[in-house]
């Protein structure tokens, strides 16, 4: 067998089964955060198909095979079509470049664990990722109903102003590496002996909340505010149709996830042997943490208003994330060999004066809740 | 073989998955046809209020997306910047500060006459 | 056999660039132009210029293209309501004249440099096109065009934020 029929083997292998893996993955996921945000909420969550409920979307994965196909009035029907198709076809593709192991080595070649070691992973992640606008664009601009358009023009207005702190954040790792390839950028965080998460904590924190924000997830999920917008971009939306702007999203929280752990936590290297089996387990184990951590996010604070999501944006994450690329590249030319421990001290002392300065200034406005409401025991006395 | 290659095979399958899945949902979910009501827009169940669908939209939207494309290209410009960075060590420094000093001229401008404001 | 993804390439760019010309509709039109622009950055892969052709699809299709969805639904152009007027007759002649100077320029460039550009060249180094050389090259010898970059965003910035936020009487 020639090299290049190999390599067209070997690859073709990898994008059947990350596909298959990813797709799978959404019925999971959907039971999942049923059941973690149920529990949050104390309530049971899916119970009644299959052993814990497990069974729960397969029910609803044919229900909505099933569904009538019904087409609004006055629809865009080329648009209204595609829409969905263009929202779930990047969010797989991205995952393409995404790396869940060391290289390994089968009958004498090379084979990489990511479905294309490109020189630009990073960039093509994030370039894809940010294609996923149009989808939602699209789909509320082609649906002839006033509700799935201005849903659509706000979740696409949110999620280009994300994308900015986004790219900022990810130039400081890759100013670290001084890599644009996610498998470099891996072993760099091997090589200095500790994860990305320690010299750009700050780093890690705003990419955290951007990409929570660019995914459209609560507290950012403006695109589906039910109680301003009926449902938002989807709401003309039925059937199978429908389930495909909802495999998008949580294939894309997957890629986001998958990207978060190559860049901070270190990729696949955990503790114990390093075999690529194990590796794996922790590539997954890390993801995971990663959508719990999302779903949790979702059960804790309530949707934020929108103007005041758009200045967050702008006016707070992007100035934040200017200074913290800022800061990295300053400690790396002065510190030279020492920079990662230099960072990780600054990381962690503006850290602590963060946290010190949000608690004052919330006792600050609690007393000034205090001096305005009235306190129980006070209307007693 | 060109290592973009396995992107491409990845996009085939993809959009395979998603026409096919479509083409089949809308085979077993015929139309069932239907009154005006049930095709009419949903708002609330109440009746389409009378009006243009696509009206003319916020100005503010043009801005942000504006905005958006001008931050997109200065991030862009940071990533060679990042990857050559130290084989610039000082030097890289004070080329990007200069660039992004004059970009941050115009975010201070847009923030003093509020087009970061969402009224 | 590098052919044949080019012409593969620039059969879909032609049609998609022929389809945005002749849609009536402004959206539809809008996503072709999408279709044409990653075509082009393809052509940019072929060539072995992966940073840009990232850039391409990251800046054209994912930025810009946005911006000009935004115009047309600002604008209420994109139903089937067609063109906000007809287009006057001069604008016809005009394109056709133009296109035809554009193909005539193009013509006689690849006349002029001959051989070189007919022929793919053999070798480039394995480094071509990657994010470092472009970084070294940018930061080097082309510093001057890229500081000046900045300028011409912050007077685009300027012009957008004076446009939108003009007080009409």
């Amino acid at each position: 067998m020639s090299n290049t029929t190999f390599d067209w083997i070997a690859s073709l292998i990898k994008a059947v089964i990350i596909f298959v893996v990813l797709l799978q993955l959404v019925p999971v996921l959907i039971w999942l955060e049923r059941k973690v945000v149920a529990r949050m909420q104390q309530r049971i969550g899916p119970n009644r198909v299959g052993p814990f409920g497990l069974l729960q979307p397969l029910a609803d994965a044919v229900k909505l095979m099933a569904k009538e196909n019904i087409i609004p009035t006055g629809v865009d029907k080329l648009v209204y079509y595609l829409a969905p198709v263009i929202s779930i076809v990047p969010a797989l593709a991205a995952f393409a470049v995404v790396p869940f192991g060391e290289p390994i080595h089968v009958a004498g070649r090379v084979v990489y664990l990511q479905v294309a070691h490109v020189n630009i992973g990073i960039l093509y992640v994030l370039a894809l990722s940010s294609l996923a606008v149009y989808g939602i664009t699209l789909a509320g601009w082609s649906s002839n109903n006033k509700y799935s358009l201005l849903g659509g023009l706000r979740a696409s207005a949110q999620m280009i102003s994300y994308e900015i702190p986004v790219g900022l954040t990810v130039v400081a790792v890759v100013l670290l590496a001084g890599s644009l390839d996610l498998l470099d950028i891996v072993n760099q965080q091997v090589k200095q002996g500790i994860w990305n998460i320690g010299p750009q904590f700050i780093g890690f924190l705003l990419f955290v909340v951007a990409s929570n924000a660019e995914l459209n997830r609560a507290p950012f999920d403006m695109a589906e505010a039910e109680s301003e917008l009926v449902a938002g971009f989807h709401t003309e939306y039925t059937g199978f149709r429908f389930a495909m702007f909802f495999m998008g999203e949580y294939v894309n929280m997957v890629t986001t996830s998958a990207l978060a752990t190559v860049m901070y936590l270190g990729g696949w290297h955990g503790f114990g042997p390093d075999v690529w089996y194990l590796n794996l387990i922790w590539f997954i184990l890390k993801i995971f943490a990663f959508i719990i951590f999302y779903m949790w996010v979702r059960a804790s604070w309530p949707r934020i208003r929108y103007d005041q999501l758009m200045g967050f944006g702008w006016k707070v994450m992007i100035p934040a994330a200017l200074l913290n690329l800022a800061a990295t590249a300053v400690v790396i030319v002065v510190a030279k060999e020492r920079a990662t421990l230099w960072l990780t001290a600054v990381n962690i002392a503006l850290f602590v004066v963060f946290l010190a300065v949000l608690r004052l200034v919330n006792s600050r406005q609690l007393e000034q809740h205090r001096q305005v409401v009235p306190q129980p025991d006070a209307v007693r006395g | 073989m060109n290592p973009y290659l396995p992107i491409l095979f990845m996009l085939i399958i993809a959009t395979a998955f998603a026409v096919g899945a479509l083409s089949l949902a809308m085979f077993i979910g015929r139309p069932k046809g239907g009154n005006e009501r049930k095709l009419a827009p949903y708002e609330c169940g109440i009746e389409p209020v009378v009006g243009e669908v696509r009206e003319r939209f916020p100005v503010k939207f043009y801005l942000v997306a504006m905005l958006f494309i001008l931050f997109d290209i200065e991030v862009i410009f940071l990533y060679p910047w990042a990857v050559v960075f130290r084989q610039l060590q000082v030097f890289g420094l004070i080329e990007m500060g200069i660039f992004l000093a004059i970009l941050l001229l115009g975010y201070m401008y847009v923030w003093r006459v509020g087009a970061l404001e969402w009224q | 056999m590098t052919w044949i993804p080019f012409v593969l390439i620039a059969a879909v760019a032609v049609f998609f660039a022929l389809y945005l010309v002749l849609s009536k509709n402004a959206v539809h039109g809008a996503l072709s132009l999408v279709l044409v622009l990653v075509s082009l950055a393809i052509f940019f892969l072929l060539l072995g210029a992966e940073f840009i052709f990232i850039v391409q699809v990251a800046v054209y299709a994912g930025a810009i293209m946005v911006l000009f969805l935004f115009v047309m639904m600002l604008l209420n152009v994109g139903g089937a309501e067609g063109p906000l007027r007809e287009n006057p007759s001069w604008q016809l002649a005009a394109a056709i004249v133009l296109g035809c100077v554009l193909l005539f320029e193009a013509a006689l460039h690849i006349a002029r440099a001959g051989e070189g550009v007919r022929h793919f060249p053999q070798a480039i180094a394995a480094d071509f096109g990657s994010p470092e050389r472009i970084g070294q090259l940018l930061f080097s010898s082309y510093l001057l065009p890229f500081e000046i970059t900045s300028l011409v965003l912050l007077a685009a910035m300027i012009g957008a934020v004076v446009l939108a936020l003009r007080r009409f009487p």
